[in-house]
């Protein structure tokens, strides 16, 4: 579904990520974790067309993302952001920014669609008439997933997609994320400081440091403590 | 010892679509001595706007109401909006949640902290304000801070972003520090290094820190007393090493939330939300 080789991106002459590459089967969930600052918001990033520096080659899909118009890869891949409130425009109610997409792709229903997912993600279609910053940080989280569920895609990049939220609401929406990824065949990348959740969501992880990957685990390998590399192990005795 | 803050019974609201008021806080009570004081609770519970009323940064269409709230023995009810800014800018900072938000998107952050500490020490040279705010970068951990320094704040990852306004807020050593969330975006071996800076000037400084997280195991390790909030309300406070002792079935529910590295694959564990927790408004 995903198939990333020998990525480097740069920022006016600084590698962000050294070739790194990884591939995640259809129907998988891939965990990213690290050293903050290491790159993995901008591999997904890069995969999503939002950096323009950068060689190596990426696959979606089978299509090579350089060659696949945007509105054909937004039916496919869809990112939720690290930080709600910039991905989210701030002029606009909420209930217009998850129809939006819908409405561009000339999906029937966008406004009953719109109000189930926000049912979906436990807010309630009441919510739509919001502006972000009526919402508080988890609320806007939640808000982001569901954009990020409207167009049906394949394939799902959640860039710390709980970290801002309580742990009752981070069960549900891992649940519901869970569930989603088993009903709809979807494909998971997700990027977590927080090991449990790796280890809960993911069947196989990268390690990053510094711009480079450190090493690729198992969930068997995670969980029994078959790691080799110092930097993974000290992630694990810190947690 | 006096407090350093009190508050008593603190309730926001904002305007509904119906025309009435719905409550977001509803009759907060809290003291903070020179330690650090953790605040869990339901995401939309009213955490962040609890920090917000104290720093006096709420929207100014909110509908607040208190019955006392005072910052060293100053009474912030009557304190006038210049008062309260000058506290603002020195005296009592905060860290917000979305980190990026609150920093200047068109100036290079490396300015930003430069302009912090100037605020803080008019008479420093440049150079020497400079080398300050490198020193600081490498203090949060920040690698390379030299080429940190001329970024903007969009070039920034999420924990870079996290540890610059704990940086900018450390060199000002605040007497008060509310930090919402500060940690959410760290690697675990980083937030350790960044943490022990705000233990210090806790132990050291005598500062009273306000802790908002979600990380449970984090704040029972890291704060001295725990706060959980639940739709507006306080609903336990409990000392943080026992946290996993808390008797409110909101509080064990959320513990028995959490997945664990070695934990069973089954659907987590969610909470029936009992209307009793959120109690009489
Ligand atoms: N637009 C940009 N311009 C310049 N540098 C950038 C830009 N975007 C990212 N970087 C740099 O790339 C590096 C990697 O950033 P990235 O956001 O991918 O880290 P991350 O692994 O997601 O970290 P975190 O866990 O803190 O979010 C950082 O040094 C960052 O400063
Ligand atoms: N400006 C606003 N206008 C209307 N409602 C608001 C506004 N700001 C906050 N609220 C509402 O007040 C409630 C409390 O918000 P607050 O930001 O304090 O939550 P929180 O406990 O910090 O949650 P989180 O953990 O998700 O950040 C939420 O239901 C939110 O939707
Ligand atoms: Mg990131
Ligand atoms: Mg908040």
């Amino acid at each position: 579904m995903l198939s990333i080789q020998h990525l480097n991106v740069e920022f006016s002459g600084k590698l962000a990520v050294r070739d790194t590459g990884f591939s995640v089967q259809p129907g998988e969930s891939f965990g990213l974790v690290g050293e903050s600052g290491s790159g993995k918001s901008t591999i997904l990033r890069t995969v999503m067309g939002l950096n323009a520096n950068w060689n190596g080659s990426i696959t979606v899909d089978g299509v090579d993302v350089r060659k696949a118009p945007r509105k054909q890869l937004a039916k496919v891949v869809q990112m939720v952001f690290q930080d709600p409130y910039s991905s989210l425009h701030p002029r606009y109610v909420i209930g217009q920014q998850i129809a939006e997409p819908m409405k561009i792709n000339g999906i029937a229903n966008p406004e009953r669609r719109t109000a189930e997912l926000l049912e979906l993600i436990g807010l309630g279609a009441r919510f739509q008439f919001r502006f972000p910053h009526e919402l508080s940080g988890g609320q806007r989280q939640r808000v982001a997933i569901a954009r990020a569920l409207a167009l049906s895609p394949k394939l799902l990049l959640l860039d710390e997609p709980t970290s801002a939220l309580d742990v009752s609401i981070q069960a549900e929406i891992l649940n519901l994320l869970n569930r989603l990824r088993k009903e709809l065949g979807l494909t998971f990348v997700i990027v977590s400081h927080d090991l449990a959740v790796i280890s809960y969501m993911c069947e196989r992880l990268m390690v990053m440091r510094n711009a480079q990957p450190v090493e690729t685990l198992t969930r068997e390998q995670l969980r029994s403590g078959a790691i080799a590399e110092d930097y993974t192990k000290a992630l694990i005795a810190a947690a | 010892m006096s407090a350093l803050v009190e508050i008593e019974n603190l309730r926001v609201a904002f305007r509904n679509d119906e025309g009435g008021y719905n409550d977001a806080v509803r009759g907060v009570t809290l003291s903070l001595g020179r330690e650090k004081l953790g605040i869990v609770g339901e995401s939309g519970s009213g955490k962040s706007l609890t920090g917000r009323a104290l720093l006096g940064v709420l929207p100014p269409y909110a509908r607040i109401s208190v019955d006392k709230m005072q910052f060293d023995g100053i009474d912030l009810k009557s304190a006038t909006p210049k008062l309260r800014r000058s506290l603002r800018g020195g005296r009592m900072g905060m860290i917000l949640q979305d980190p990026k938000f609150s920093l200047n998107p068109v100036m290079t952050i490396g300015k930003q902290i430069v302009e912090a500490i100037r605020i803080g020490d008019r008479r420093i040279s440049g150079g020497d304000a400079r080398k300050k705010a490198l020193g600081i970068l490498e203090a949060v951990h920040i690698r390379e801070p030299e080429r940190v320094f001329n970024l903007y704040p969009h070039e920034l990852s999420g924990g870079m972003g996290q540890r610059v306004m704990i940086g900018m807020m450390v060199v000002r050593e605040p007497d008060l520090l509310i930090a919402d969330e500060p940690t959410s975006a760290l690697d675990v071996t980083v937030r350790t290094q960044v943490l022990s800076i705000l233990d210090e000037l806790v132990t050291r400084r005598g500062m009273g820190l306000i802790f908002i997280s979600h990380d449970l195991n984090l704040v029972s390790k890291f704060c001295d007393r725990v706060i959980v909030m639940y739709a507006g309300r306080i609903v336990e406070s409990i000392e943080a090493s026992r946290l996993s002792e808390a008797t409110h079935p909101y509080t064990r529910g959320l513990l028995s939330c959490l997945p664990q590295i070695d934990g069973s694959l089954e659907p987590l564990p969610v909470l029936n939300r009992d209307a009793s927790w959120a109690g009489a408004a």
